[in-house]
């Protein structure tokens, strides 16, 4: 399956929706049936009270807190996840849902389309922030959990905070929206295209249908993600790390090999995405992120979207973060001030880029643990 | 199970609220909504939350104090009392505190018109520059005065807008606001209600009013 592992051989829970009754998408489109593949840490409480949902970012999944089935590298938060930590699994149950369109095991561009037979490709539908939120509110019935205590997620993960917040206010009881914004900026969008035409001028992209063709655009999509990946980082971090340092050489070879330690690391960063991550999946999960705009769809004022909120909100953004900027964060907590919601909002300083919020930084972990025990002392979580 | 306030904080402030800030507490209902502007690292908001079940939310401009209280439990947001206070929609709290801080704001007139709207009743507390042991050093050592409750030089001080408690009723009745009740701290920290402000402005270090706009 070109280095992409087939969804049924990956651990985890999976549930099949939408077979009776299909899922209206933003676009008009109806999915179904369709599969939600979720993995859970700790136990839900008798209350049913206690559930967390982690959101994942652009190129997570729901592998937050154990060792990725597919890299062998440790979950993507487990700094922040397990047991004893800010979200702590001996307290509260996890629950991290893969999104919709994405490619460890819920539906996507990769799977199989019932209909044909063949892989979706580009006959998937577009989805929306909102329409992944939908897919994960169904699986939130599905459970039995009538409140989550908390939502939780960076970046995309964040927008999907946001919508859960505005969406279903009354399903929540915390929201913790981190680095993140309430619509994807112009400087955003514009990075995302050009990923994605790094994708699509690739020859075995073959107009999506490489995978019927047998074929991977492992070049475009490594592209896709050096560009990205420059994005999550910052300045002063790059400069930290590599400076202009030589990869294992002493002068430069006048030709363009990566000279460069910069230049290997991304070279490195692109070739090992590929082998994880499907590049249709990164096609339409960037254009949900830039479809994303709690603002517009609220009568272009944000406050709209929370007016008489009961959720209580904690916005973490860190300083050195410039794609999605404290600015971002801070016309969100502006917004909620105006509807005079309950919310806190912590700038974290760091040298870390965007990427801050998946790395081990103590100030952060300490507003987290904080948070989510004030608030789950107002809950009346034991 | 929504908001009773049986709250079991992770840790608790073991030492006791200054003084000024339990007299602010004193004068604080149980169970009403209250915003704390420049509320440092959450000392008094911590005692409303925990003792006396207020809904408090906190305004804070230094990042340390903010993640402090976070950290703590707290709703606290990183803000400006110059500038953040008009996002809130009028009568959002039953009381908008702001202790010690409106001497460091840039316009603290505008800030005090702020305070009486979004908050029904505001409670300000400040340094009074007409103590007399202000005027004595001023008068008899002719340097910018240093005390107890303003112990910055003149270099280094916030305290870029201060006022005697005379200047501040004048400032109070030009916005029309009522001043329903008035303490005065003396240098030992003891609290007397105002029965002659030209008394109080000779001897209260620190003033605590209590207001509403008329």
């Amino acid at each position: 399956m070109h280095g992409l592992v087939y969804a049924a051989t990956l651990p985890g829970h999976r549930v099949e929706f939408g077979r009776e009754q299909a899922l209206t998408l933003d676009s008009g489109a109806e999915l179904g049936p369709f599969t939600i593949a979720y993995q859970t840490y700790g136990k839900l409480d008798a209350e049913r009270a206690n559930a967390v949902l982690v959101c994942h970012a652009l190129t997570g999944d729901q592998f937050v807190a154990e060792t990725h089935p597919i890299t062998g590298k440790p979950g993507w938060w487990e700094t922040m996840v397990g047991p004893g930590k800010p979200i702590d699994t001996n307290r509260y149950f996890v629950i991290c849902v893969n999104v919709l369109g994405a490619c460890m095991g819920s539906t996507g561009p990769r799977e199989i389309n019932p209909a044909t037979g063949k892989p979706y490709g580009l006959s998937f539908p577009l989805i929306t922030v909102a329409d992944m939120v939908r897919a994960q509110k169904l699986l939130i019935d599905h459970l039995g959990i009538e409140k989550l205590f908390c939502v939780l997620g960076g970046s995309m993960g964040g927008m999907q905070v946001l919508q859960w917040a505005s969406a279903y206010p009354e399903r929540v009881f915390a929201a913790v929206p981190i680095a993140t914004g309430a619509r994807h900026s112009a400087q955003n969008i514009a990075f995302h295209e050009v990923g994605r035409q790094a994708i699509m001028a690739d020859p075995d992209w073959c107009h999506g249908d490489y995978l019927t063709q047998g074929r991977t655009p492992k070049r475009g999509l490594a592209v896709a993600r050096m560009a990205a990946h420059i994005t999550y980082l910052s300045e002063s971090a790059l400069h930290q790390k590599f400076g202009r340092n030589l990869q294992d050489r002493t002068r430069f070879t006048y030709g363009f090999e990566a000279d460069f330690q910069v230049e290997s690391y991304l070279r490195y960063q692109g070739s090992s995405f590929v082998e994880r991550f499907d590049a249709n999946s990164y096609l339409y999960l960037t254009r949900a992120m830039d479809y994303f705009d709690l603002v517009a769809e609220h009568g272009g004022v944000l406050t709209n979207a929370f007016r008489d909120t009961p959720v209580r909100f904690c916005l973490v953004s860190f300083t050195s973060d410039w794609l999605f900027p404290t600015s971002e964060s801070r016309a969100i907590v502006h917004s909620l001030n105006a509807a005079a919601a309950n919310v806190s909002f912590v700038e974290i300083e760091s040298d870390k880029g965007h990427d801050a919020f998946l790395l081990d930084e103590p100030e952060f972990a300490k507003t987290l643990s904080g948070f989510l025990a004030g608030s789950a002392a107002h809950r009346g979580l034991k | 199970m929504s908001a009773a306030p049986n709250l079991q904080p992770r840790r608790r402030r073991t030492q006791p609220l200054r003084r000024d800030l339990a007299l602010i507490a004193e004068m604080i209902p149980p169970g009403i909504r209250v915003l704390d502007i420049g509320c440092g690292d959450g000392a008094l908001l911590e005692h409303l939350v925990h003792e006396l079940g207020v809904d408090g939310r906190g305004i804070e401009l230094s990042q340390a104090g903010v993640n402090a209280c976070v950290g703590h439990g707290l709703s606290v947001i990183q803000g400006d009392a110059d500038t953040d206070l008009k996002d809130y929609p009028s009568g959002a709290f039953d009381v908008a505190v702001l202790s010690q801080t409106l001497q460091a704001t840039r316009a603290p007139r505008a800030v005090l018109e702020q305070l009486v709207r979004i908050g029904r009743r505001a409670i300000v507390s400040f340094p009074n520059f007409g103590h007399w042991r202000v005027r004595w050093r001023l008068l008899f050592d002719g340097r910018m005065p240093t005390t107890q409750v303003l112990p910055a030089h003149w270099y280094d001080t916030p305290n870029i807008h201060l006022c005697t408690i005379l200047d501040f009723e004048d400032m109070a009745a030009e916005l029309g606001i009522t001043i329903e009740r008035a303490l005065v701290l003396d240098s030992s920290g003891r609290a007397k209600a105002l029965n002659s402000m030209r008394l109080a402005n000779w001897f209260g270090e620190q003033c605590i009013v209590l207001l509403r706009r008329d």
